[in-house]
């Protein structure tokens, strides 16, 4: 069995899709519900068995989080300051609204993907949607991810804006050729001719003992890919602003969750808002050190900033979300503030998104570096199934903590 | 249809399609647009439908048409082989001499709202879709006023106006795109229908029968036709498919084979295929035709095929042949009219060659145009540029 890591509010709902756990929810109510501020999020870690692992690895029994851990972008509209209370929701449901809210605004954007319409989506982020809007909008395909991911790609080309569900971002590497040869490069090839607004989004990660060919981490593949946008979204109102955005660009997107955030929960604004597809989200401001993450090992950062905080460091957090291009401009200013950058990423250490950012940051701002640029990836092996080895792989807020405290010395 | 560019010349009693006749010789009945029909030489054979008929409704006029654009198709690739000889046109260049009558034949049978897609052969069909020579040849020799803008090369002609989705490089994966175009269509309810054209050696891709079963699932307006030129590069049909009858192995969606070295016949066939797909969903064309010269320029087409099949050919089934011996033989033009039309399309060539070579070669910052739309505000810089510069939108 493995530690089982839930994030939500008191909400212990199980994953749509957890083979291996099947989960009761009411054994995992946390007594405090409804103590929820505007942005706080419960952080609720229950383990089993944790005695026998390694003890410097695994987290620890349920304690929330300390609200302000997690600052308040004071620039983003509405999004703390909002006069309408907002509501609360989970991240799949976050989804799931920005996409029906997209569909309701331009009738040309429509899902396509595996048990996206009458199932209702594997991880539920299209529930309800075939209902609303039909079966010609909302596609469930049969397996064949080259074909319909091309399909998607070439109506796109005549206008349409189709979003394209990988049910796991890992059988996105059979449709590869289309993603890199005929959406990252038509706009080009043709010489503008065509644009290709596509959204090709889909969960992936090291989620809960799923196996290695269900846990990659697409993003380091398809970095280099020119002509297309990545995204990863890691908070139910990033998720919603991001997938919003994605669908209003004119350039191909490729959204990036992760399964096991898809139970967060979080009080998004009423009103209507979208995420900048370029911009990264300042998590914690701080002076020491900048920690750049993205998706869930922002949780982990986060976890170990709490640590960090009691030891008298203040690292600052940044949350890159656009994993192409960089933001530079934040990471640069935040770096010519700390002068020490550690770069925590789910992707494995040989070509992932953390080795490119080490590069770009070296690159162009070698001169305020205080000491080398330090990036925590996961190992490069295939995810184990046993739930040791698999902790193993991925960066643990212990290892972030020993990190920051080399890097500050 | 490009017109001819001695339009100065025309009269105004013919129709600017025949401005090239001299005036002293015209008759006329090479204006005539009154019906002929003619009968195909080859049946067709099907599988899970009914063949057309073999009397294909024409007229002198299309006819006329029909010649002067293979020819002035011919001429452009055979143009192309020059200047690819010349090292002005590099890279991969893969010539359509011998499968014209597919491009022209399609052309009469449907619009410019329905859609043609294709994968590297297709120079001609972009010229059959209203290209202009000077934009391919400006394109071939990678010049800026090229159709993509020099960025695309001799794979990637596109005519977004035209209803020409390209121009693939990697082929198969066009079938897909076709589909898809062919579910825009049926969404926008079009009544449109979208041709996707491969070879017979992209007919082994897994992507075209995934495609295949999700059209045939949701009914789209897609036709695949499969330009059997007897030849995947150097592999010949018996000795990479099992079963070489490409109309067949949709096994569920119906299928026609089409003498594709006859315009007519080409031209019935699409007709036939644009209704049925337009009520029935897909169904497959197979084109048997044949390609002089070798796969690309950098193949030369007799290490794996004797000079004496290709000559053979040539003789016995060539389409501008076929369309010459037509005219005569129904008095619509003379052997000398004939003559005299290839030489001012020669002209047109030649012509549109040298305007291409004194076109301009792209600017240095057109390499990061086009990448994205807008192009986001992120730029981006060569090795040797130390000032980072990022203005979000």
């Amino acid at each position: 069995m493995s530690a089982i890591l839930l994030q939500g509010a008191g909400a212990g709902a199980a994953t749509a899709l957890s083979p291996f756990n099947s989960i009761d929810p009411s054994k995992l109510v946390v007594p405090s519900r409804s103590s929820l501020s505007v942005r706080s999020k419960r952080y609720v870690v229950a383990g089993s068995d944790s005695k026998s692992f390694g003890s410097s690895l695994i987290v620890r029994r349920s304690e929330p989080l300390i609200p302000n851990a997690v600052s308040a972008k004071a620039d983003t509209a509405a999004s703390s300051t909002s006069s309408k209370p907002g509501h609360e929701l989970l991240l799949f449901e976050a989804l799931q609204e920005g996409l029906e809210e997209e569909m309701d605004r331009d009738p040309h954007v429509c899902v396509m993907g595996e048990d996206v319409g009458h199932y209702g989506g594997s991880y539920k982020v299209t529930k309800g949607l075939a209902d609303k809007f039909g079966d010609l909008r909302v596609l469930d395909t049969p397996i064949c991810e080259n074909a319909f991911t091309g399909m998607g790609i070439g109506a796109a080309m005549t206008g349409l804006r189709p979003v394209i569900e990988g049910m796991n971002m890992g059988f996105l590497l059979l449709a590869f050729n289309q993603i890199s040869n005929n959406c990252g490069m038509l706009h080009y090839t043709s010489g503008g001719q065509f644009t290709i607004p596509v959204v090709i989004r889909g969960p992936g990660g090291v989620g809960r003992q799923l196996g290695a060919e269900h846990s990659q981490r697409l993003e380091s593949y398809f970095q280099s890919i020119p002509g297309i946008q990545m995204v990863a979204c890691s908070t139910p109102y990033n998720a919603k602003g991001l997938m919003k955005a994605a669908i209003r660009s004119e350039n191909p997107v490729i959204l990036f969750e992760h399964v096991l955030l898809y139970n967060l929960k979080e009080t998004i604004p009423d009103e209507e808002y979208i995420c900048n597809l370029e911009e990264a989200e300042m998590v914690r401001p701080g002076e020491h050190i900048t920690i750049l993450t993205y998706s869930r090992m922002r949780y982990h950062v986060m976890q170990a900033a709490k640590t960090l905080v009691n030891k008298g460091y203040d690292p600052e957090v940044i949350d890159i979300r656009s994993l192409k291009p960089f933001d530079l401009y934040t990471i640069g200013n935040s770096v010519k503030k700390t002068h020490r950058v550690l770069i925590v990423e789910e992707c494995m250490r040989t070509g992932g998104i953390g080795a490119s950012l080490t590069a770009a940051i070296n690159e162009n701002f070698h001169d305020y570096l205080d000491a080398p640029v330090m990036c925590l990836s996961s190992q490069d092996v295939p995810t184990p199934y046993a739930g040791t080895l698999e902790e193993w792989t991925v960066v643990q807020p212990a290892q972030i903590v020993t990190a920051v405290e080399q890097l500050c010395q | 249809m490009a017109l001819s560019r001695l339009s100065s010349r025309s009269n105004t009693f013919l129709k600017p399609a025949i401005t090239a006749l001299p005036s002293s010789i015209r008759r006329h009945v090479s204006t005539d647009s009154s019906p002929i029909t003619i009968e195909t030489a080859v049946p067709f054979t099907s599988h899970l439908c009914e063949s057309p008929s073999r009397s294909v409704e024409t007229s002198s006029e299309e006819i006329l048409a029909f010649f002067r654009d293979m020819a002035r198709m011919r001429r452009m690739e055979i143009a192309a082989d020059s200047l690819y000889k010349a090292k002005l046109i590099r890279g991969f260049c893969h010539l359509y001499d011998g499968q014209e009558a597919l491009a022209v034949g399609m052309e009469a049978a449907i619009t410019r709202k329905d859609a043609i897609i294709t994968s590297y052969r297709d120079h001609c069909t972009f010229i059959g879709r209203g290209g202009k020579l000077v934009d391919a040849f400006s394109e071939l020799m990678g010049r800026k006023t090229g159709c993509s803008h020099g960025k695309g090369g001799s794979m990637h002609f596109y005519k977004k106006d035209a209803s020409f989705y390209g121009g693939h490089g990697i082929v198969g994966a066009q079938i897909p795109l076709g589909c898809g175009l062919a579910f825009a269509q049926k969404y926008n309810k079009d009544e449109a229908v979208t041709f996707a054209l491969y070879g017979d050696g992209a007919a082994n891709q897994g992507q075209l029968f995934e495609a295949l079963n999700i059209s045939a699932l949701w009914d789209l307006p897609a036709i695949l036709v499969c330009e059997n030129n007897h030849y995947g590069m150097g592999t010949a049909t018996w000795r990479s498919a099992k079963s070489p009858a490409y109309f067949k192995r949709g096994d569920y969606v119906p299928g026609l084979k089409v003498d594709g070295m006859d315009a007519l016949a080409v031209k019935q066939a699409c007709k036939f295929a644009k209704e049925h797909a337009l009520k029935n969903g897909p169904i497959i064309l197979e084109m048997d035709t044949y390609r002089y010269h070798g796969h690309s320029m950098s193949d030369p087409g007799s290490t794996y095929r004797t000079r004496d099949e290709i000559s053979g050919v040539r003789q016995v089934r060539d389409p501008i042949e076929r369309v010459r011996k037509l005219l005569l033989s129904h008095d619509i033009a003379t052997e000398k009219e004939l003559k005299d039309m290839e030489k001012e399309i020669r002209k047109e060539v030649d012509d549109a060659v040298a305007q291409a070579k004194e076109s301009p070669v792209p600017d240095a910052s057109e390499l990061f145009t086009n990448m994205y739309v807008k192009d986001c505000g992120v730029e981006s810089f060569g090795a040797d540029r130390k000032e980072l510069k990022v203005t979000l939108p």
